[in-house]
């Protein structure tokens, strides 16, 4: 049997480096406007919002809720057939903004929209790289 | 305002497996077989426009197909924007048209996507999704847009009933279309019992892949007269574009075909209750019900109740999809649109037979790209 191939891991930017790093320190960092005050996920070079490029790095409570999720019974590769049902989901952080993660420490059969959560980092082997994910907030 | 845009031309290859053909095949076979439909030769057309390959990438599509063909048009040009760029490539020809720049636009799509692939599957799955937000979460295409599904289904506006009906429904359509992929009935109990993908995503579901392709003819009107078939004019069409990425989407219920079918309508001088029949990108059940009640076609929760109510059949109050579409029909990359393109042409026409929607006067194609990401909606009505 061929070797399975590793999870694919991110390969930070210069623009995404602060929000990486910030992982493997378990920060869960994000862009803040300065100009209109608003939070952006992902990282860039102008706010989405208003276009300023006045923008600072912060760090988030790492709490939020589950906007959507979506459990997965078919990995669309290899990497992450062993993991099969995982949960998908996007999670509102309570600073503002939305992303994508996985909801670790659960049943998936337990995960439901509206569900708080919040954030962990994943060790994967073979990478330096910790992963933004979630857990449920109660456990 | 310039010169009316028809469709004098439409063509659709066989779909399904089809291992004796290659990606330019099957653009040659569809291009001139909608160069045929409408009476023109190739060098009749002046404006050539395509889409892309998974099977055969190529960095200039419309140069090689050009050659391929002998066509030196004066405009030239491939776009590549997922599911949605068969409707953009008729939105463009429609403006070089009007404009005055050409007189007869060919718009061609096709992959042989099930049999032509090989080892590329894989690297075109690994590629879906943002490389840094989203592929390290293991996404895959049907979980992603099962984030909207989830949200209809946690709101109670959706059910499993609700999305196996679709399903269904286009199932026994396809079953009526010569050329399509799937025609193996299905019964509700089929659909709810299928392997969940994503959920709440099930195998039936999820459209097909499928080889094939499939050209329209973009004309100026004046040009119509003198075709074998009747014309079939532009009357409108919008676009709506408000992200790429499903976590970067401002809402998971409501997306850009609320604005590009607004716009359509508008320019059309028509209402939602105009419309005769529906020819919408169904990459999943859920996906058609969901674009339904964002376009405004069904208010919300209702979409799902119509579809189980038969409303959708061809004889029904709103016939949707009824060559099947990308769930049934066939699903060939960027030709999957196109499919919704021609058969909404040949309903206008009155040629569809046992498919055929009574006194249809006004067709509406619409076209997704991405995850709900872009959208382009295409009015069109007897000339």
């Amino acid at each position: 049997m061929a070797e399975v191939q590793a999870k694919p891991m991110p390969v930070p930017d210069s623009i995404s480096r602060p929000y990486w790093e910030g992982a493997n320190q378990g920060e869960f960092r994000f862009q803040r406007c300065r100009t209109c005050g608003k939070a952006q996920f992902y990282s860039r070079y102008a706010c989405v919002h208003c276009q300023s490029t006045e923008l600072q790095w912060q760090v988030a409570e790492g709490l939020g809720r589950v906007a959507s999720f979506s459990v997965i019974h078919r990995a669309p590769i290899a990497a992450f057939m062993a993991d099969t049902p995982y949960v998908l989901a996007l999670v509102d952080l309570d600073e503002g903004f939305r992303f994508m993660c996985n909801v670790l420490n659960c049943d998936p059969a337990t995960v439901k929209v509206g569900m708080r959560v919040r954030v962990c980092y994943e060790t994967r082997p073979g990478s330096e790289q910790k992963v933004p994910q979630v857990e449920p907030a109660t456990s | 305002m310039g010169t009316k845009a028809i469709i004098s031309g439409v063509h659709d290859t066989q779909v399904g497996a089809l291992p004796d053909s290659t990606c330019m095949s099957l653009h040659a076979e569809a291009a001139l077989g909608a160069l045929a439909d409408a009476g023109l030769k190739v060098s009749d057309i002046d404006g050539l426009l395509t889409a892309y390959s998974f099977a055969s990438p190529q960095l200039m599509l419309g140069g090689v197909l050009g050659e391929y063909l002998g066509l030196r048009p004066k405009v030239n040009a491939s776009i590549a924007m997922g599911g949605m760029t068969a409707g953009l490539l008729v939105r463009h020809a429609e403006s070089l048209v009007r404009s005055g720049r050409c007189r007869h636009v060919l718009c061609v799509t096709g992959d042989n996507r099930l049999t032509g692939m090989g080892d590329k599957v894989q690297a075109a799955l690994a590629d879906v999704g943002h490389p840094q937000y989203e592929q390290p979460y293991g996404m895959s295409v049907p979980a992603a847009f099962a984030m909207a599904a989830q949200v209809y289904f946690h709101e109670g506006w959706l059910n499993g009933d609700h999305l196996a009906a679709v399903a269904v429904n286009q199932r026994a359509n396809a079953a009526l279309h010569p050329q399509s992929h799937m025609k193996k009935p299905i019964t509700m109990d089929d659909v709810r019992k299928s392997k969940v993908i994503a959920s709440p995503l099930r195998m039936l579901d999820c459209c097909l892949v499928s080889d094939g392709g499939a050209a329209v003819v973009v004309s100026a009107a004046e040009t119509g007269r003198d075709r074998p078939k009747r014309a079939v004019e532009l009357l409108g069409i919008g676009e709506g574009h408000t992200h790429e990425h499903i976590f970067a989407a401002p809402s998971l219920v409501d997306f850009g075909c609320k604005e590009s079918a607004a716009d359509a309508l508008a320019q059309a001088g028509l209402k939602h209750q105009d419309v005769d029949c529906a020819h919408i990108y169904d990459c999943f059940t859920s996906t058609l019900l969901i674009t339904l009640e964002s376009m405004g076609f069904y208010g919300r929760g209702q979409a799902g109740p119509a579809a189980l109510a038969g409303e959708f059949a061809i004889g029904g109050r709103f016939p949707v999809n009824t060559n099947g579409g990308l769930l049934s029909y066939g699903s060939s990359g960027a030709a999957g649109g196109m499919f919704h393109v021609v058969e909404a042409v040949r309903q206008l026409r009155g040629e569809c037979g046992p498919r055929q929607v009574k006194d249809a006067e006004v067709a509406l194609a619409h076209t997704l790209g991405g995850i709900f990401s872009g959208h382009c909606s295409i009015i069109m009505g007897r000339a």
